[in-house]
């Protein structure tokens, strides 16, 4: 193969991107879901597109929302929407829901809860599927982020995965991280734990029309009182998110949480370790995906019937995947 | 962070119910076939204007859009949704359109004109579909 024929096709490629990546800067909504689906595939048009934007991203204010599933993430997500749009700012939503892991398959059920935000062109919704990732996120999300972000959303909401006690990658990935609680949860010792309780800058305790909610407020504000000075103590908001109850303290209440973090510098603080982390996992992902060869696959299967027989410990055997035995 | 199946373009489906029926027993268990099949399926829920069904699926950037009615309005809401998705640019080369529910045959030839690739009526195999889908969508322009 010649020199030329190899670089036509690499150039045309080159033309195509340089085309989508102006449509999405200029808002067109069909080149920015394009584009999200190749950077969420990790493919080389959607590195070189990531490139290409991501010197335009680092403007938009990040939120992530978590809580055990039916806390009523989805539904919280869609108020708080609705409550940044009525201030003129523009809204992307990022929703994650778990892969299964035997077939990769999954269903992505957020939207049944946004429906009222489809007519609205100042919001843009991206379900993403974990793919086998375990913290809550799914691999690309921050990618998918930093896209939302360059193509010039103000707020970018990350729903998580619905979270048991310590799928807290979403406190590395977004500024603002809102827990969301419901009453009758569990008793104190609960709120005791290590873990996703750590992460909440800012509690809802949703469904507070319940019976319990009085109690879980008062069980979360004892946890929070005990907690180290960190210069800001978490405030904890009742919502009732299927009547819009408690979403404008809500979105206040993020709002205090910003002001704190620019305030004190803590948000440059986050951003660097935000990419220290993209960069870390990035590079574990790249390690693993290079040990991943025909041969390395082979390697891996004798390794394991060696550990499997006991006559190599795992330890040993990885060191020896790696190539340092 | 894993190391499986990050790498490669995931097939997904938005699997809707226009109209006004709330029978939706149908597309919960396509879409949950699909899901075995090792498919994303973006479930929207009932009652979905054909305006919502494109919106979702520009956002979502769907290889395939999976309609379910059974309240026999489907030939007034199908093309529907195939005109609101073509004013978004989605259109029969670049998504797969298929049709469910209880459909007579003249019907299916009507929706196939319009642009739906296959209408699978009931006892149709939940496996031929995800089958189905799996040929027909590397046909698709997707450029």
């Amino acid at each position: 193969m010649t020199t030329e024929t190899a670089d036509a096709p690499q150039s045309e490629l080159s033309g195509r991107l340089a085309e989508l990546e102006e449509r999405l800067l200029a808002g067109d909504r069909r080149a920015l879901a394009r584009v999200l689906s190749w950077v969420e595939s990790g493919d080389e048009r959607g590195r070189e597109m990531l490139r290409a934007l991501y010197p335009r991203s680092g403007r938009a204010r990040t939120i992530g929302l978590t809580g055990s599933p039916g806390a009523g993430k989805s539904t919280v997500t869609n108020e708080l929407a609705k409550s940044f749009r009525q201030r003129g700012q523009t809204v992307g939503i990022v929703a994650i829901d778990p892969s299964s892991p035997y077939t990769m398959g999954a269903i992505l059920g957020d939207r049944v809860r946004m429906t009222e935000l489809y007519s609205d062109d100042g919001v843009f919704i991206r379900s993403l599927a974990s793919r086998g990732a375990l913290g809550g996120l799914s691999a690309a999300t921050q990618d998918v982020v930093h896209v939302l972000d360059a193509y010039g959303k103000d707020v970018i909401l990350i729903e998580t995965v619905g979270a048991g006690q310590d799928e807290v990658d979403i406190a590395g990935a977004a500024q603002t991280t809102i827990l969301i609680n419901t009453p009758n949860m569990g008793d104190e010792v609960q709120t005791l734990k290590a873990g996703i309780m750590e992460i909440a800058d800012v509690l809802a305790v949703n469904k507070s029309d319940l019976p319990g909610a009085d109690r879980m407020v008062s069980a979360l504000k004892a946890l929070l009182s005990l907690n180290p000075d960190r210069g800001w103590d978490p405030p904890v908001v009742r919502v009732v998110a299927t009547q819009g109850e408690g979403i404008e303290q809500l979105t206040e209440a993020c709002d205090s949480h910003f002001e704190e973090l620019q305030t004190s510098g803590k948000l440059e603080a986050g951003e660097l370790e935000r990419a220290r982390q993209q960069i870390t996992a990035l590079a574990r992902a790249n390690v693993l995906d290079r040990l991943r060869t025909e041969t390395g696959e082979q390697r891996l299967a004798d390794l394991s019937g060696a550990v499997a027989n006991r006559q190599a410990d795992p330890h040993t055997a990885a060191a020896a995947w790696l190539g340092e035995s | 962070m894993s190391d499986t199946a990050t790498m490669t373009e995931q097939i997904r489906v938005l699997v809707a119910k226009p109209g006004l029926d709330g029978h939706d027993r149908g597309a919960k268990i396509v879409a949950r076939a699909l899901r075995d099949a090792g498919m994303e399926v973006i479930y929207t829920g009932i009652r979905q204007t054909p305006d919502m069904i494109a919106e979702a699926a520009l956002q979502e950037d769907v290889h395939v859009v999976a309609l379910s009615v059974l309240s026999g309005a489907h030939l007034e809401l199908f093309p529907r949704v195939v005109e609101a998705c073509g004013q978004r640019g989605i259109t029969p080369e670049n998504t797969l359109f298929l049709g469910g529910g209880i459909i007579p045959d003249e019907d299916a030839d009507r929706l196939k004109e319009a642009g739906f690739s296959a209408i699978f009526g009931p006892g149709a195999h939940t496996g031929d579909i995800a089958e189905f889908v799996r040929a027909q969508v590397p046909e698709l322009d997707r450029s």
